[in-house]
C-alpha cells in the first residue's frame, strides 16, 4: 500500500507501510519505497550491528540472512525483504554472552577495527549452516566475498575454520551420545542446530 | 630520558606457537609468559622503572601476553557504535556539492532549486558560512615551501573533481542527495594538472596562483662532499627510476561526523572519526572563529584510518557551522564515490636513484630526486611536505651509506589531496632501495642475500650520512632468518624445479627498518609549525580500586584498549578487568596527538606507563601514613600495596576509601583523591622497528596473474605487549603493501576525471589476493621507551612492496624484463613474459 505523506514543511513523499520479520520479531513501517533494507535496519529500527561500507554489494559490511541465505542489504529495499526472514548480527548472542562464532573471531583476533565484522560473521553463519562440512580453502573462497581493510583475512579464515570444526566436534559427540567438554573453554558446549534459538527460514535446509 | 644501549644488537627470538604467540583463546588470566625462552637481562619489558614503586615480576604478567582483545565483545555483537551509529533528537542529514570538473573558476552558484527539494532543510556555499582557511604550514622559507590556504567549501576556484562546494541539509539523507543533484555550478574551465610532468612544464597552468612551478615543497639535503666523484669513480652505479600508483587508505569505514550544539555547556561537539581529536578541535575552532574550550571533538569507534583520518577534513567543519547555523545536529556520512573521489589520497610519487658501489658490493653513494604528486591542496597539520621530507630524511634506511644527495618536490595538482598514508613514503623509498640492492647484485654477481649482509648496519647507535641515529636492532639477524627459513622450507630447490619445467617462480626480499615514536624532536626538525610529539595521560582510581586511564591516543582497530590496559595493569599490580582504557574525547584530556606514525604504544603507552607509575607512588605514600611505616619498605603488589619485612598489607579499596570518603586520615600535604597525569616525549631521534620481509611468487603467462605462494615476516619491534596484536597489525599491513605492489591504483584521465568511483574499479584484494603470512619474531627492547616497546603500526606496509616487486623481477630475471613501478598489473607481467618467448 502506499500513502501520501504530507505537511506543510515538507511536501508530498511516497510512503509505503511494509513489515519485516527480523531476529524473530515483527516490524511494521511506514517507509519510503526507495529506502535500502540496509538504512530501514539501521536506521528505522535502530539494529546498527550491520554496517554501510560501499552502497554497491561489493565490500559485503551490510551484509545479513535473508531465509538463512546471505546477501546483501544495501542491494535490497527493505520493500523486497517482506515475507522473509531476516537475521543479522545482533541475533548472534548466545543467551547473555558471545555465540561461537562471534567467540572464534575474537579467539583468533579475526577482527581489529570491527567495521566489516558483522558481514563476515553473517556470511559464515549463512556459509557454515549450508556447509558445514568445509574445508579451509572453500572458507577462504567464501570470506572473498567480502573486504576487510585491517586483517589480512588470515585470522578471519582461521576464525571460521576453527568454529566449524568445533562444531562438528560438537556435533559428532552428541551423534555418540555423549557431552562434549570444549577444551578451551572447559564449558559443554551443545552441537549448533541444538542451540539455535531464532527461527531461521532456510537454514533448517541444511541441518 | 637515556640514549640507547651502544654497542652490538642482541635480539631475543621467539618461535611460531611459542607463548608469545600463543592460539589459546581469549585470556582472562595471563597465560605462560615468554620468561622460559627469554634470557634474563631482557626477558622483562624494557628498562625498570626509576621508582621503587613497581610490583614485583611476579605480579606484572601482562605484558607479552596475548591477552583477549577488550574491544571484541561490543564489536562483534553489533553493539559498537560508530558514527553513524548516532542518532540524536532532531538530527539532520548532510551532503555536498561537489566539484564536477577539476580546474575552473566559478561562475555561478546557484542553490535556490536545492533549497526547494522535498525534505530540504538548508544550503551554505562558501559566503553564507564564511569560514576561515585551513592552512597548514612549515617554517621554510618560500624557496622552500609555499603555504597555500584550504577553503573549508571551495570559493571563485576548485581545484579537483569532487571539491566541496556547498552543504546541503535536510530531514534525512536521501532527500540530501536530492538536494545535492538541484544544485546549479556554473565553470568556466582552465586547463587541469593532471600529472607530474604537467605540473612542472614550463608555462604550466598555475593550482595555486602563490605556487609556482605548482611546487609546493622544494628542499635539497645532505649533499655529501665529494659525491660526483664517488659516482664517477665507482666500478658500479646502478640507477632505479620508479613510479608508484595514487592509492587510498581505505578505511571501510569512510569518514563522517555528527555535529552539534550543546546549550548547556556552550560547545559545539563534534562526534567524528579521527585519529587526531585535538586537531580537529584546534581547527574548527580557528575556522569558526570560537574559543577552542568551546569546541569537543568525541570520536566514536572508528572503522580503522590508516592516515586518511589523520588530518582534518573540511567536510566535518562545515557541518560544524551548519549546526550552528540551524540548531540542530547535522550528520554527515561520505558515501564510497566520495570517499574513493574526495577523501585525501596517498602514495603517487615518483622517484629516480642512483646508487654507487664499490667491486665488492659495498654502497658507496646515493643520490635521488623524488617528486610527489600532492594534489590539490597541504593537508593539516602535516603538509604537503610530509611525503618528500620523510623520503628525504630517512631513504638511506638500514645500510650503512656514506655519500647521500637528495632533492625532493612536492607538487600540486587538480587531483583530490593526500594525507599520509600508512607507511608515508617509506614503502616507495624502501622498495627503491631494495631495487638497487638487487639490481647491484646482478651487476656484481652477488647473491641478493649476501649484497645487503655487507650493507646492513650491525653497531648500534649509528648515525647515519642523513643525521638520524639508529637506536639496536636486528637488521641482520632478521635478514639472516628470513633468508634460512626460505631456503629450509625448500623455496629455491622449488625455484630451480619450477624453472626446468617453463614455470615463473621468483624469490624477493626488503629489508628496512620503521622509525616510530617520532617526537616532538623529530617533528620540529622538519620544521612543522604545528609539532606533534608528547602525548599526556591520566590515570584516575575510583573507590572500588578500578582504574580510569585516558590517553590523548586514538584507537582506529590497533587494539589500545587492550595492549594500554596491559601496561597500566602491570605498573600498578592490577587485574586487567580493573582497568578501562578511554581515549577520543578532547574534554577528558588536556591535549593529545592522536594515532597515525606508530607512535601510540611507544609513545602514548610510555605516557601511561609513567602515570600509573605516579600513582602508584601515591597509593604508597598513604599505605604508609596507614602501615605507620617509611614509604620506602612499601611495594606495590597485586591490588594491594605491601610490606614485604612483615608480610602487611593494604588494599587498594581501602587506600580509596581513604582517599576519597575518609580524607581526615590522610597524610599531611596529600591531596584527596587517586589521580596522576603523565606526559612522554621522544627527544632524540625516536625508536627503530626492523623487519625483513622474504617473498615467493609464481608469474602466470596468458593471465599475468602474480601468485605469493609464500610469505615469511620476520620482525621485531622489540617488546611486543601482546603478541597476537602485533601479528595482526603485520599482517594487515603486509596485505596493504600487497594492494600497493599488485593491485590498487586510482588514475585521472587528462580532464582530470578520476578513474575509481567504485570498487568496481578500485580493486581491493579479498582473501584469495592475499596470502598467509608467516610470522617470525625477534626482540630487541628500545631502551628509551618505558615499556621497550617499538611502534608496529605501519611496518607490514613498508615492507610488502619491495618484497613483492624483487619476487616478481625475479622471476622475470631470464625474460630480461625488469618492472620498477607499482602496481604491476597483470598485463605488464603478461607482456613481459611474452617477450620470454
Amino acid at each position: 500500500m502506499t500513502d501520501d505523506v504530507s505537511t506543510p514543511e515538507h511536501p508530498v513523499r511516497q510512503q509505503q507501510l511494509i513489515s519485516l520479520h527480523v531476529n524473530g520479531e515483527a516490524h511494521e513501517l511506514l517507509t519510503e519505497p526507495r529506502r535500502t533494507l540496509v538504512d530501514v535496519l539501521r536506521h528505522d529500527l535502530r539494529l546498527t550491528g550491520t554496517h554501510v561500507g560501499c552502497e554497491h554489494g561489493i565490500c559485503g559490511a551490510c551484509t545479513v540472512l535473508l531465509d538463512g541465505a546471505p546477501v546483501r542489504a544495501c542491494l535490497m529495499f527493505a520493500a523486497q525483504a517482506e515475507g522473509s526472514e531476516i537475521r543479522t548480527v545482533e541475533s548472534l548472542a548466545d543467551g547473555g554472552g558471545l555465540g561461537d562464532l562471534q567467540r572464534a573471531f575474537s579467539e583468533h583476533h579475526g577482527l581489529q577495527c570491527g567495521f566489516c565484522t558483522p558481514g563476515f560473521l553473517m556470511l559464515a553463519e549463512g556459509f557454515l549452516a549450508e556447509r558445514p562440512e568445509a574445508s579451509k580453502e572453500e572458507i577462504r573462497e567464501v570470506v572473498a566475498s567480502n573486504l576487510c581493510r585491517c586483517t589480512g583475512y588470515q585470522t578471519i579464515v582461521e576464525a571460521i575454520d576453527d568454529c566449524a570444526a568445533r562444531r562438528r566436534a560438537a556435533l559428532r559427540a552428541r551423534v555418540e551420545g555423549t557431552a562434549h567438554q570444549d577444551e578451551n573453554t572447559s564449558e559443554t558446549v551443545p552441537p549448533r542446530a541444538a542451540c539455535e534459538e531464532v527461527p531461521c527460514g532456510s537454514t533448517t535446509r541444511s541441518r | 630520558m637515556t640514549g640507547p644501549t651502544p654497542g652490538p644488537a642482541t635480539p631475543v627470538r621467539r618461535e611460531p606457537g611459542e607463548p608469545g604467540k600463543s592460539r589459546e583463546p581469549e585470556v582472562t588470566a595471563p597465560q605462560g609468559l615468554l620468561d622460559e625462552d627469554r634470557p634474563a637481562e631482557t626477558a622483562r619489558p624494557g628498562p625498570e622503572h626509576s621508582g621503587h614503586t613497581a610490583p614485583a615480576r611476579e605480579d606484572r604478567p601482562w605484558i607479552g601476553a596475548s591477552v583477549g582483545r577488550r574491544e571484541d565483545p561490543r564489536l562483534l555483537s553489533g553493539n559498537g557504535q560508530f558514527t553513524d551509529d548516532i542518532d540524536l533528537p532532531g538530527m539532520l542529514h548532510a551532503q555536498f556539492v561537489r566539484s564536477t570538473v577539476a580546474h575552473a573558476r566559478i561562475t555561478a552558484l546557484d542553490l535556490t532549486a536545492v533549497r526547494q527539494v522535498p525534505g530540504v532543510v538548508a544550503a551554505f556555499d562558501a559566503q553564507d558560512l564564511s569560514l576561515a582557511d585551513i592552512t597548514a604550514r612549515l617554517g621554510r622559507p618560500l624557496t622552500e615551501f609555499v603555504p597555500t590556504g584550504m577553503p573549508v567549501l571551495a570559493r571563485e576556484k576548485v581545484r579537483y573533481a569532487g571539491e566541496p562546494l556547498a552543504i546541503v541539509v535536510a530531514r534525512d539523507a536521501y532527500a540530501a542527495e536530492d538536494g545535492v543533484e538541484a544544485a546549479r555550478v556554473g565553470y568556466d574551465s582552465l586547463p587541469p594538472v593532471v600529472s607530474e610532468e604537467q605540473a612542472l612544464a614550463p608555462d604550466a597552468p598555475l593550482v595555486h596562483d602563490e605556487a609556482s612551478a605548482n611546487t609546493l615543497l622544494d628542499v635539497s639535503m645532505f649533499a655529501t662532499e665529494g659525491i660526483d666523484g664517488t659516482f664517477d669513480e665507482a666500478p658500479c652505479v646502478v640507477h632505479v627510476e620508479t613510479r608508484t600508483g595514487r592509492q587510498n587508505a581505505l578505511p571501510l569505514e569512510t569518514r563522517g561526523v555528527v555535529a552539534g550544539w550543546d546549550h548547556r555547556e556552550e560547545q559545539l561537539v563534534l562526534r567524528t572519526s579521527t585519529q587526531v581529536p585535538h586537531q580537529v578541535r584546534t581547527t574548527a575552532a580557528r575556522c569558526l572563529g570560537l574559543d577552542e574550550r568551546a569546541v569537543r571533538v568525541v570520536v566514536p569507534d572508528m572503522g580503522g584510518g590508516f592516515g586518511q583520518k589523520c588530518v582534518v577534513g573540511r567536510e566535518e567543519i562545515a557541518a560544524g557551522a551548519a549546526a550552528i547555523r540551524l540548531g540542530r545536529p547535522v550528520k554527515w556520512i561520505e558515501d564510497r564515490k566520495d570517499a574513493l573521489t574526495a577523501a585525501f589520497l596517498a602514495r603517487e610519487q615518483h622517484y629516480d636513484v642512483r646508487a654507487a658501489f664499490d667491486a665488492e658490493g659495498h654502497i658507496l653513494g646515493l643520490d635521488a630526486a623524488v617528486v610527489c604528486d600532492m594534489g590539490a591542496y597541504s593537508c593539516y597539520p602535516f603538509t604537503a611536505g610530509i611525503e618528500p621530507l620523510m623520503a628525504s630524511a630517512e631513504m638511506p634506511g638500514v645500510y650503512k651509506v656514506p655519500a647521500y644527495r637528495v632533492r625532493a618536490r612536492a607538487v600540486t595538482t587538480n587531483k583530490a589531496p593526500t594525507a599520509p598514508y600508512r607507511g608515508v613514503s617509506r614503502p616507495q623509498y624502501v622498495m627503491v632501495m631494495e631495487r638497487l640492492f638487487e639490481r647491484a647484485a646482478r651487476e656484481l654477481k652477488l647473491e641478493p642475500t649476501e649484497i645487503r649482509r655487507r650493507n646492513l648496519i650491525t653497531q648500534f647507535p649509528y648515525t647515519g650520512v642523513n643525521n638520524v641515529t639508529y637506536d639496536p636492532g636486528s637488521y641482520l639477524e632478521s635478514l639472516n632468518l628470513c633468508e634460512s627459513v626460505l631456503k629450509e622450507e625448500g623455496w629455491y630447490a622449488a625455484k630451480e624445479t619450477a624453472a626446468a619445467q617453463g614455470r615463473h617462480l621468483g624469490i624477493g626480499y626488503s629489508c628496512f627498518s620503521e622509525r616510530t615514536g617520532y617526537g616532538s624532536a623529530a617533528f620540529a626538525q622538519r620544521k612543522m609549525e604545528v609539532v606533534p610529539g608528547f602525548d599526556i595521560s591520566e590515570v584516575r582510581m575510583d573507590t572500588s580500586g578500578a582504574l580510569v586511564v585516558t590517553t590523548g591516543t586514538m584507537s582506529h582497530g590497533q587494539s589500545h584498549e587492550t595492549t594500554l590496559a596491559q601496561i597500566a595493569a602491570d605498573e600498578l599490580g592490577l587485574d586487567i578487568g580493573k582497568v578501562r582504557i578511554h581515549q577520543g574525547d578532547t574534554d577528558r584530556i588536556t591535549y593529545g596527538w592522536g594515532t597515525f606514525a606508530s607512535r601510540s604504544v611507544a609513545i602514548g603507552g610510555s605516557a601511561v606507563r609513567l602515570a600509573a607509575g605516579k600513582l602508584g607512588e601515591k597509593l604508597i605514600a598513604i599505605a604508609a601514613s596507614v602501615l605507620e611505616v617509611p614509604p620506602d619498605e612499601l611495594e606495590l603488589g597485586p591490588g594491594l600495596v605491601r610490606r614485604p619485612a612483615d608480610g602487611r598489607t593494604v588494599s587498594y579499596e581501602e587506600l580509596a576509601d581513604i582517599a576519597y570518603l575518609k580524607s581526615h586520615l590522610l597524610p599531611k600535604d596529600t591531596e584527596p583523591g587517586l589521580t596522576a597525569t603523565a606526559s612522554f616525549d621522544v627527544l632524540n631521534d625516536g625508536t627503530f622497528s626492523n623487519a625483513t620481509h622474504g617473498v615467493v611468487v609464481e608469474l602466470h603467462e596468458g593471465t599475468g596473474q602474480v601468485e605469493i605462494l609464500r610469505y615469511v615476516c620476520v620482525e621485531d619491534c622489540g617488546v611486543a605487549i601482546n603478541p597476537k596484536v602485533v601479528e595482526g597489525q603485520t599482517r594487515g599491513g603486509i596485505a596493504q603493501g600487497i594492494a600497493g605492489a599488485l593491485f590498487e591504483q586510482v588514475t585521472y584521465d587528462e580532464q582530470g576525471a578520476p578513474s575509481a568511483v567504485s570498487f568496481m574499479e578500485y580493486k581491493v584484494p579479498t582473501a584469495l589476493e592475499i596470502p598467509e603470512v608467516s610470522i617470525h619474531h625477534l626482540e630487541t627492547p628500545c631502551a628509551f621507551t618505558e615499556t621497550g616497546a617499538k611502534g608496529v603500526g605501519e611496518g607490514g606496509t613498508i615492507g610488502a612492496p619491495g618484497a613483492v616487486l624483487n619476487a616478481v623481477n625475479d622471476a622475470l630475471l631470464p625474460t630480461g624484463v625488469e618492472l620498477d613501478d607499482t602496481p604491476v598489473t597483470p598485463q605488464t607481467v603478461a607482456a613481459a613474459l611474452e617477450h620470454t618467448s
